[in-house]
């Protein structure tokens, strides 16, 4: 099933589908879905999955043509999201910078922060990763203790053009950063960091500042931590005297929440179509699994089974009516908040029904903890309701802005 | 495909919002459910004519305006938000549908005009006492004497079987499945009206003694036709179902905004904050699958039949944890028959009911996904495309 699409918009779908065919072949057609949020497997193959989409034009669709888009409107983000998600590629390798930096550079950054930073990104050179959480900060983020300070530098200060800055001050103004920063996703393979980092003595949301990091430099240590699942795709991040230069500072000193907010509020849901669309096919295989080796399932498991298909697909529409929304009016309230625990709570059912299903084999892993993709899905699905927001956040947002319900501790 | 409702179908909404607030408010309801006739001729009678809605969805060449199953769909989801009492769903719905489906242009002709014009109320009698929506469940006789058909055994649990004029009778015949039309006061027809615990959806017994009937389509081929008004029914009950979810939510989440404990409007507290969201989350589930079953049965009919049943399902699952939810949140008052959380709990559970319950629906879905082999020996006939 299709989007309605018309003349122009069906001519670029039918572009999308046509090159994704030539392209998603040998190692990206093998590796099709594999990857996650939560879930770094095939990293490499991810990666050239992303440089190939790079090398056809097809990243940063909606991005100005000077800063290496394609200068399209984000409804070619959305029919291409669709196709993609259809042909079934190597989950994105490059989320945090098309998903998450990029939007907020483009929405807040200086001119000479885009012009350094969103080209790079496009063509899969340099990947980011997200300081926000701390251990004392994870969905109170605005408790986050993370401090920068502006000190006094030498010289001119320097713009992060060229390479990397290697901690040693050019002699410009610098941010100082002291904090830990918690669960930075794919950080193991980051070049540059986004932080939310306290710079006044004002509390909470106010005096916070949006820094960016360069990752190569004594200052920030970056160490992976293992998951439950046993990869590592998810790290601690150590900054103990990190430095960046003044003027990588996104928006004014003082302003960050609202830059970070703006970076979340960007957020559409496109990135959520093929996490969604891909849970058909997990069905799909858990299906096949079932049927070709133990027959015609017990009538309790039959039933969860059906389950998991009907969902699988009523997660599907969810999306796409998300996306019809998105393309009619660009603005969709709370939905990718309802689609994101709709399709939590049905992919951790899935999860559980899995290892119903696999029985006593689904208990043997291979070697070194390898895990086959129906038990990695069983481990993994639980963290769905924990990052990019936890459920219990998704439903306070729901209840106090979408249904107005009033804040906690509300008195009359 | 579109989830999106254009301009022309928000205004029929509006203007139909607009008419059942004045036509179908809870005092109406209350009234008309204590009923016998458990509906308001002068209301229906403007509905039809006033505001066309019996004929939106039946072409013009038989007296109807022509418009797809989406537009009605609009209609039913209003008429589940107000518990409209009407013989609507069963006529407009069942009947007409059965009609457009069966190969009969004369019976379309000598039908479908009136059930537009609201003149005629049909129904379509298909349960028996196992209260089966499935083609196994048909054991009333039809047969051919001196060139009547007549029909002879009982059909219960008939929708508004005791208010419509017209049946649609699905009999069994020695060539397999057949629809016959009987007439309300036909000769040796009995009805009796069923007491039934949602009073908002009349139910009535059916017994039949030799009475004549009219065969619609060939004797032995009414089930296919019966099988695809089933499923665009189911649709068009599932977007009932999510106009009543969405008025359940209202009211619930209204309340918890005034209602105060601890010296606070109960609503600020999170525990009822995520129950009211988590309700959201279930209606918004049962928008999408709902209208995308509009969608298929306007424009995607290979589709229809597991998205059908995957509505229905969905519909039927969301619609009774959210009223079930709402007479938590609104607490003893919620448990009061005065209080209207009841009623929506109530029809809630009737719509469970009627077309097959989430159960039946998933053992479909499971053939259709091959999750099950279609001839699985406990539902023979689950399927009801497949065979004559």
């Amino acid at each position: 099933v299709e989007l309605s699409l018309s003349g122009a918009d069906r001519d670029f779908a039918e572009e999308a589908r046509t090159w994704l065919a030539e392209h998603l072949t040998g190692d990206f057609a093998r590796y099709g879905g594999v990857g996650g949020p939560a879930d770094d497997e095939a990293w490499e193959v991810r990666v050239a999955w992303d440089r190939e989409l790079a090398a056809g034009g097809w990243l940063g669709l909606s991005w100005p043509v000077e800063y290496g888009g394609r200068g399209l409107s984000l409804r070619h983000e959305v029919i291409f999201a669709i196709e993609s998600a259809r042909a079934n590629p190597p989950y994105r390798a490059s989320v945090q910078g098309l998903e998450l930096l990029g939007p907020m550079l483009l929405a807040r950054g200086s001119a000479e922060q885009k012009r350094r930073f969103l080209p790079p990104i496009l063509r899969v050179e340099e990947f980011w990763g997200q300081g926000f959480s701390e251990p004392g900060a994870g969905s109170d983020l605005a408790a986050l203790a993370t401090r920068a300070r502006l000190v006094k530098g030498k010289g001119p200060g320097r713009t992060g053009g060229g390479s990397p800055p290697r901690g040693e001050s050019a002699g410009g103004d610098e941010w100082v950063l002291d904090g830990q920063k918690a669960w930075t996703t794919t950080g193991n393979h980051a070049h540059w960091l986004y932080v939310l980092a306290r710079t006044s003595d004002q509390p909470r949301h106010r005096g916070l500042t949006m820094l960016l990091v360069p990752v190569a430099q004594p200052g920030v240590d970056i160490r992976p931590v293992r998951n439950l699942s046993g990869a590592a795709e998810f790290c601690e991040t150590f900054l103990r005297g990190a430095r960046t230069a003044a003027d990588l500072a996104v928006g004014e000193p003082g302003d960050g929440w609202g830059v970070a907010m703006a970076a979340l509020g960007t957020e559409r849901g496109t990135s959520l179509v093929a996490q969604q669309m891909g849970f058909a096919r997990e069905v799909a295989r858990l299906t096949e699994a079932l049927t070709a080796g133990l027959g015609l399932p017990p009538p309790a498991l039959r039933y969860r089974l059906v389950d998991a298909w009907m969902s699988a697909r009523v997660a599907r529409w969810q999306v796409l009516r998300l996306m019809e929304t998105v393309l009619a009016d660009g603005d969709p309230g709370l939905r990718p908040s309802v689609c994101k625990v709709f399709a939590s709570s049905f992919h951790q059912r899935l999860g559980a029904l899995a290892v119903d299903l696999l029985g006593a084999a689904g208990q043997v892993t291979g070697p070194g903890y390898e895990l086959s993709e129906i038990q990695r899905t069983a481990l993994t699905c639980v963290a769905e309701s924990i990052y990019g927001g936890t459920t219990e956040i998704q439903l306070n947002l729901i209840a106090e802005r979408a249904l107005g319900l009033p804040r906690e501790g509300t008195r009359r | 495909m579109n989830f999106d409702f254009d301009e022309d179908q928000e205004e029929l909404r509006s203007t139909v919002r607009r008419f059942f607030s004045r036509s179908s408010a809870e005092a109406d309801v209350r009234r008309l459910m204590a009923t016998d006739l458990g509906y308001d001729p002068a209301v229906w009678e403007q509905m039809a004519t006033q505001l066309g809605l019996h004929g939106l969805a039946i072409p013009e060449e038989y007296g109807g305006a022509g418009f797809s199953f989406v537009e009605l769909g609009v209609v039913l989801e209003e008429m589940g938000r107000v518990l409209l009492c009407a013989p609507f769903f069963a006529s407009v719905v069942l009947a007409a549908e059965l009609l457009k489906a069966i190969d009969d242009e004369q019976a379309r002709k000598d039908y479908l005009p009136g059930i537009a014009s609201g003149a005629t109320i049909a129904t379509v009698a298909l349960t028996e006492d196992d209260g089966q929506w499935r083609r196994s469940g048909i054991r009333l006789r039809a047969v051919q004497d001196s060139g009547t058909w007549r029909l002879a055994g009982a059909k219960t649990f008939v929708p508004d079987g005791n208010s419509a004029s017209l049946l649609l009778v699905v009999a069994r015949t020695d060539s397999g499945v057949g629809v016959f039309a009987v007439d309300g006061d036909a000769a040796g027809l009995s009805r009796q009206a069923l007491p039934t615990m949602d009073q908002t959806r009349k139910q009535a017994r059916l017994e039949f003694d030799a009475v004549p009937a009219r065969l619609l389509g060939g004797p032995g081929d009414g089930w296919p036709a019966v099988s695809r008004m089933l499923r665009v029914a189911a649709v068009g009950l599932a977007v009932e179902q999510v106009g009543g979810a969405q008025r359940a939510l209202d009211m619930a989440v209204e309340y918890a905004k005034l209602r105060e404990q601890f010296g606070r409007p109960i609503g600020s507290f999170q525990a009822i904050k995520h129950k009211c969201a988590s309700m959201l989350v279930a209606v918004e589930s049962m928008k999408s699958a709902a209208y995308y079953g509009l969608w298929a049965a306007a424009a995607a009919e290979e589709e229809l039949p597991v998205v059908s049943s995957i509505a229905k399902v969905c519909c039927s699952d969301g619609y009774t944890l959210v009223t079930s939810e709402n007479i938590q949140i609104h607490g003893g008052i919620g448990f009061t028959w005065e209080h209207p959380a009841h009623l929506y709990f109530k029809r809630a559970r009737s719509s469970r009911v009627l077309l097959g319950g989430p159960d039946y629906h998933r053992d479909l879905i499971a053939r259709l996904a091959g999750i099950m082999p279609e001839d699985a020996a406990d539902a023979q006939d689950a399927e009801p495309d497949q065979r004559p």
